[in-house]
């Protein structure tokens, strides 16, 4: 039985394992504060994204389910926030508190019928909605401004105090990765988190277990759907402008970069998956042409050198006591 | 006093009758064997009592309550709780939260008290965690709490299923061929395991191929053949009862 590899780990090179992608996170969080200027709005947007990505981290690395259209959430509370700011002049606690409930009430018409269903029907939902929202955000230009975009959003703003700079947007960000993340941690360790977490391991065995299934996904899916939310409305306030694009395909397909690299399914993934993968273009931005070629490379190397991702660096180690 | 009632209960697959007008009384505490030849019915009748399959026609009685073509969890609510013939551990977590989980129908944090960890959760979460050791402790598998489930051997998966099975508190328990990739060590503590069961009041429902482990803990047996019931009594009279012989040899059928 001692033979058996166990989930936490005394093993002091273990822990440096562990620590050394945290200390390149931190280390890069330090250096933004201190040498300012576009570090700084690099690095703005990777918490951004980790807000975004510790939500989407709950529905699929928890619950083990797929979702293609968290970009969704984030549109439909990230032009909440632009038209009520910009437009009507609301406070910007109140119009994200408008965005949030717009997006958990789409979350929910989209999730009750889906989730119910077994299959991929959720995901391919998740795909559809993604697109719709993209679409209306293009069409719609009476209120979205269509590709042009809404400028003139407030500033990130606390009860009256607006946070103007970029040192200063990047501190509140990160204290709200912070809490984002105590959150997700708390609701893991949790009857609630471990419901989700036997869904992802035996949905047959969850049931039997008495875990009514249909309404556990769904509540993850709108627990995820609230951390889009969130981060589409920072995100319109930190940059003060928003167009279709920002929340476009391509926010998928960096959250789910972030999420395999940083490590999907583990508390820390998020975090650093969100870092690195907003590092490594500047890191290749040298390479001129071959900066996305460098980029891509990159990112192989690491799933295939970590393929649980870098907060599970410590299992490429070989273990004590096996041959 | 009968717990649990089976009356005309059927199940079709096609032309195939897996289940055909069972009638089946469980009373309450001691031990029910069900057995019968591969194919007999005996799991699709696992599956109809705990409501991943609903019957054709007939009607499942649970503590006189009609629970016939509820959902799963619902019917785990009422109090059936089952493991399965492959195992279905929750692979992805550790051996002490698979039973945790077992924890859920006697817990009440949601989602609110998960983020604000209320004096009360915080609480509960000894009591889960007291009582997933208790349990580790009841099927010897103490010595590794933070192991993952999937690191386990196969005997001891099968343990662990009847763990986190017992943690939901049961009335009724429903095993589905328990011993089964045990060895013969395993075999006789599983035997214990399942006299210590019933002797703490929870009615026991078993499927087993292993004759020696059926007529130990057994106090009644049901005989399925080709989806009918065609034996029911005490082990000694199960055993000399003709059409048993006569299904075990093989002897009528082709
Ligand atoms: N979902 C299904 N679809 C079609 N046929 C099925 C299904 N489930 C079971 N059967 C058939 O019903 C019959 C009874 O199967 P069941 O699994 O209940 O037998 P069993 O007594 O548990 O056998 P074993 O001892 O091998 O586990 C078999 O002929 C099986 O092939
Ligand atoms: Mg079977």
């Amino acid at each position: 039985m001692t033979n058996l590899p166990a989930i936490t780990s005394r093993d002091p090179l273990r822990r440096g394992f562990v620590a050394l992608p945290w200390a390149v996170a931190c280390g890069m969080l330090t250096y933004a504060f201190i040498a300012g200027g576009y570090f700084v709005t690099v690095m703005s947007f990777a918490m951004i994204y980790a807000v975004f990505v510790i939500g989407l981290n709950i529905f699929m690395g928890t619950a083990g389910q797929v979702s293609f259209g968290h970009n969704a959430f984030a549109a439909l509370s990230g032009y909440t926030s632009a038209v009520l700011t910009a437009t009507y002049y609301w406070e910007p606690i109140a119009a994200f508190a408008a965005g949030l409930a717009l997006a958990l009430l789409v979350a929910l018409v989209v999730g009750w019928p889906t989730l119910r269903l077994k299959g991929h029907y959720l995901a391919m939902a998740t795909l559809a909605i993604g697109l719709i929202v993209y679409e209306i955000a293009t069409q719609w230009q009476s209120v979205t401004q269509g590709y042009m975009g809404i400028s003139g959003i407030s500033p990130l703003a606390f009860w009256g105090y607006e946070i103007v700079s970029e040192r200063g947007k990047l501190f509140a960000l990160v204290l709200i990765v912070l809490l984002a993340s105590l959150a997700a941690a708390r609701l893991r360790a949790s009857r609630f988190g471990r419901a989700l977490a036997a869904i992802a391991g035996s949905e047959d065995a969850a049931r039997a277990l008495g875990i009514d299934v249909a309404h556990y996904k769904l509540a993850a899916f709108l627990v995820s759907a609230a951390y889009a939310a969130l981060a589409g409305s920072l995100f319109v306030h930190v940059v003060e402008f928003v167009s279709p694009e920002v929340f476009g395909l391509h926010m998928v397909v960096l959250a789910f970069t972030m999420l395999y690299v940083g490590g999907i399914g583990t508390l820390g993934g998020p975090i650093l998956g969100a870092v690195i993968v907003s590092l490594l273009p500047e890191m290749f931005r040298g390479f001129k042409d071959y900066q996305d070629l460098f980029y891509g490379a990159g990112l192989i190397i690491l799933l295939i050198y970590a393929p649980k991702g870098l907060a599970a660096l410590s299992d490429l180690l070989p273990r004590k006591g096996r041959a | 006093m009968t717990l649990l009632s089976l009356q005309a209960v059927t199940r079709r697959f096609g032309g195939l009758v897996a289940v055909d007008a069972v009638d089946l009384d469980v009373a309450e505490g001691g031990v029910t064997a069900v057995i019968g030849p591969n194919g007999a019915g005996k799991t699709t009748l696992f599956n109809l009592v705990s409501g991943f399959q609903t019957p054709d026609s007939g009607r499942i009685l649970f503590a006189g309550e009609d629970i016939t073509a509820r959902p799963p969890e619902a019917i785990a609510t009422a109090g059936i709780v089952r493991t399965f013939q492959l195992v279905q551990l929750f692979q992805n977590l550790s051996v002490l939260e698979n039973i945790k989980v077992g924890c859920h129908l006697h817990t009440q944090g949601g989602l609110w008290s998960a983020l604000l960890r209320t004096r009360r959760t915080r609480r509960e979460e000894q009591e889960v965690e007291a009582r997933a050791r208790e349990l580790l402790q009841f099927v010897g598998l103490e010595a590794a709490p933070e192991t993952e489930a999937s690191a386990l051997a196969y005997g001891q998966q099968r343990l662990l299923e009847i763990a986190r099975s017992l943690a939901a508190r049961p009335r009724l328990l429903l095993l589905d061929e328990p011993a089964a990739g045990l060895s013969a060590d395993e075999t006789k503590r599983l035997s214990g395991a399942i006299r210590a069961i019933a002797g703490r009041g929870t009615t026991v429902l078993l499927i087993e191929h292993d004759m020696k482990l059926v007529m130990n803990t057994a106090d009644t047996i049901a005989v399925l053949d080709f989806g009918r019931k065609i034996a029911e009594g005490p082990p000694a009279m199960v055993r000399e009862s003709p059409p048993v012989i006569a299904a075990y040899l093989g002897v009528g059928h082709a």
